[in-house]
């Protein structure tokens, strides 16, 4: 902390917060390096936004939007410079928390006996730079599926326990977000360390920031910001607003956990089973699926072996195996199975949505799947004067 | 709430046939021991570079002192468990599920019917009501495999039916059996139970579980006097693998055993 920091840095910044500009940015990459943090963000590379740690802001990607479709991703240069004028990448922050592969214990035979010893390894002190809504929303469902119950995962625990959580408010969703039908965004809710609104008007660029934390409170004092103006608020809580008012998709208004359980019998799993590859992009790309399969293997000399974990998909037929065979074995229940756990069975399993509106896994859909689509189409079947059995 | 943590080492006291796919295995800690295990819940068993698999408890007590195990050789690390000699080492982890709920059982008459490898977690059960009978009413054991060279603890029949009601059926007859032959739910109706005094736990392949649920509550048991042992792909136990769900329940957290009431809609849904 410094010493001359003229914020009284054990308390979270009041609803007023700081403003600052782009050479606040600058010092925040650099103030969460000197404080140990490894800081993650936006930047851009091989034609995407993609999430990667930065080494200076100066790598944030300042001047590129994102074009957003059905099975389509295209970077789009900005005239106005923002950084954060771009919707959720093929990433989420996933990879970093819930990684793909991560070894777990490993078992050795030492004279006779087994000897199994829990990995660990300290995980790196993440600052993840330019969290959206929705997407802190999303480590928030992962935090309850994977430390909530009655066993929490150690290696997640880990990495989670130490990551600090900077948020951008979003004020340029793409055509697939939807995260207020969700309920998640464009305006963050609770669990941020510190949270930022961008504004830019025709000369200036500014940030808008709140502290969540006494952490993020600490960090923020020692920025160059000053108290932020009613002119930005104003600005910056209109951006978000009209943000809210250009979702570019929705889900059709109704119980949609009740929908779920009310069409397990409809024709359009057929018809959506007749377009799916089943290739799983979909639960890869989805910032909450956490399936895991594991892997166990040995090394030459058969006395050391290994049990790591890997992400696993509903897709694949393998995920369902029992006796000779696989549960799910038709595309169309392995769909089913899918969205029904993201929009319905997530409740039952772990009280609340599986699906946070982000729009990756339109977007990520090879063949361009829609999910709001599909749920707007099952919600049309119950009003087309289907029998509707009691989800009871 | 407990971390995950990785298996424990456990000595192998001891593992004999059952029949010919399937052996039974005793295990004893090497060091430090896992919380004690209740019937119907289970363990993941770690063979070595192999991998882990979910296994009912069989016996709470073997004749080391140990937890026995009774694994049906269908893959790599079943037929693992089935290369274990005395003195070798496991990785054990649980106790994990729900287990039968035998507060509920408790004062009624207990049914216990069990299809094949079934039998297994449902021994713990057997041996639970044998041994506190004032707990409990009458026992009935019906009990059904594919041929009679498939019935498992059958030494231990004779045992049972010193105090309880043991029936036993084949899908198909060998040589010497003269006993049933037909699927285990012809059994109820020379056992007739009382559907008001009755508390039926049901363990066996998914579609025999569903025709004994269905004919004992057509008989006048209400649902959730019927209670099931549902079997999922499992790789942690712990809830956060994905792969045991069915519909709204994680099996690893919400089951194996679970009410009927609860099952039977689930239960109907093809490929879910
Ligand atoms: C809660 C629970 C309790 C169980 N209790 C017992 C028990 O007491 N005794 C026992 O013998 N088995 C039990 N099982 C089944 C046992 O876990 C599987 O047989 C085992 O996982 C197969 O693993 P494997 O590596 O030997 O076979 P794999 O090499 O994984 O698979 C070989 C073949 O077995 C099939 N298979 C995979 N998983 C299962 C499964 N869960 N059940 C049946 N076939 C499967 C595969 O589709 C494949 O065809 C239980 C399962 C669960 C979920
Ligand atoms: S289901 Fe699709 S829109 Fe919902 S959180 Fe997952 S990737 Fe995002
Ligand atoms: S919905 Fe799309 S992304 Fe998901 S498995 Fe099917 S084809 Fe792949």
């Amino acid at each position: 902390m410094r010493a001359d920091a003229d914020v009284d840095a054990s308390r979270p910044s009041g609803p007023d917060g700081l403003v600052m500009g782009k050479d606040g940015l600058a010092a925040l990459v650099d103030v969460l390096i000197r404080r140990g943090f490894t800081p993650v963000g936006p930047t851009v590379r091989e034609g995407a936004i993609v999430l990667a740690e930065l080494g200076s802001a100066d790598e944030l990607p300042y001047g590129w939007g994102v074009e957003l479709e059905a099975g389509r991703y295209r970077l789009r240069e900005r005239a106005d410079g923002a950084a954060f004028a771009h919707a959720a990448g093929p990433q989420s922050w996933k990879p970093f928390l819930h990684p793909p592969r991560v070894r777990e214990w490993t078992a050795d035979r030492v004279a006779g006996e087994l000897v199994v010893t829990a990995e660990r390894v300290a995980p790196p002190r993440y600052a993840f730079l330019g969290v959206r809504p929705c997407d802190l929303r999303a480590i928030a469902v992962q935090d309850r599926v994977l430390t909530g119950g009655a066993y929490r995962d150690p290696g997640y625990a880990g990495r989670r326990s130490g990551a600090l959580l900077i948020v951008v408010e979003c004020t340029e969703p793409g055509a697939t977000c939807f995260c207020v039908s969700m309920g998640t965004g464009p305006a963050t809710g609770p669990g941020y360390d510190l949270v930022m609104t961008e504004v830019v008007d025709a000369d200036r660029h500014r940030f808008w920031v709140r502290s969540g934390s006494r952490e993020g409170a600490e960090i923020l004092a020692e920025l160059p910001a000053r108290p932020a103006d009613p002119e930005t608020r104003r600005t910056a809580r209109a951006g978000v607003a009209a943000a809210a008012d250009r979702m570019g998709r929705s889900m059709p208004e109704t119980d949609l956990r009740e929908l779920m359980a009310r069409t397990l019998d409809a024709p359009r799993w057929d018809d959506v089973a007749g377009r799916c590859l089943t290739c799983g992009n979909c639960t890869m790309v989805c910032p909450t699926c956490f399936c895991t399969t594991t892997e166990d293997v040995t090394d030459l000399t058969g006395d050391h072996a290994e049990r790591w974990s890997l992400w696993d998909s509903c897709f694949d037929l393998d995920f369902s195996n029992l006796h000779g065979g696989p549960v799910r074995a038709s595309a169309r229940s392995r769909y089913r199975q899918w969205l029904t756990h993201k929009l319905g069975t997530w409740y039952d399993q772990f009280g609340s949505s599986g699906c946070v509106g982000c729009g990756r896994c339109i977007v990520w859909c090879p063949v361009g799947i829609d999910i709001t689509e599909e749920a707007a189409a099952l919600h049309d079947w119950t009003r087309s004067g289907q029998p509707t059995p009691e989800p009871s | 709430m407990s971390t995950v943590a990785p298996p424990l080492p456990y000595h192998v006291a001891g593992t004999w046939e059952e029949t010919d796919d399937t052996r039974s295995i005793e295990l004893v800690p090497a060091g430090a021991e896992l919380p004690p295990f209740a019937p119907g819940q289970f363990a993941m068993i770690y063979a070595f570079g192999v991998g882990e698999v979910p296994i009912s408890v069989s016996s709470l007590r073997g004749a080391h002192g140990g937890l026995v195990y009774t694994v049906r050789a269908v893959g790599a690390v079943s037929s693992a468990l089935h290369r274990l000699r005395p003195g070798d080492t496991v990785g054990l982890r649980g106790p994990y599920g729900t287990g039968w709920d035998l507060d509920a059982a408790a004062g009624h008459d207990v049914l216990v019917v069990a299809g094949g490898i079934g039998l297994a977690p449902l021994r713990p059960v057997i041996q639970e009501v044998l041994g506190r009978p004032d707990a409990y009413g009458r026992l009935a054991v019906l009990a059904g495999a594919r041929t009679p060279a498939d019935l498992i603890y059958r030494d231990q029949f004779a045992g049972w039916g010193e105090s309880a009601w043991v029936a036993v059926t084949v899908d198909r007859s060998g040589p010497r059996w003269r006993g049933a032959v037909g699927v285990v739910t012809a059994l109820l109706d020379d056992l007739d139970p009382h559907p008001g005094r009755t508390h039926a736990l049901v363990c066996g392949p998914e579609v025999m579980m569903r025709h004994t649920a269905r004919d004992l509550v057509a008989r006048g048991l209400a649902p959730h006097r019927v209670q099931v042992s549902l079997e999922r792909n499992m790789r942690c136990g712990t809830g956060h693998c994905g792969h045991c769900q069915l519909g709204p329940l994680l099996l690893c957290r919400d089951g194996p055993v679970v009410g009927y009431d609860r099952a039977a809609r689930l239960l109907l849904v093809r490929e879910m």
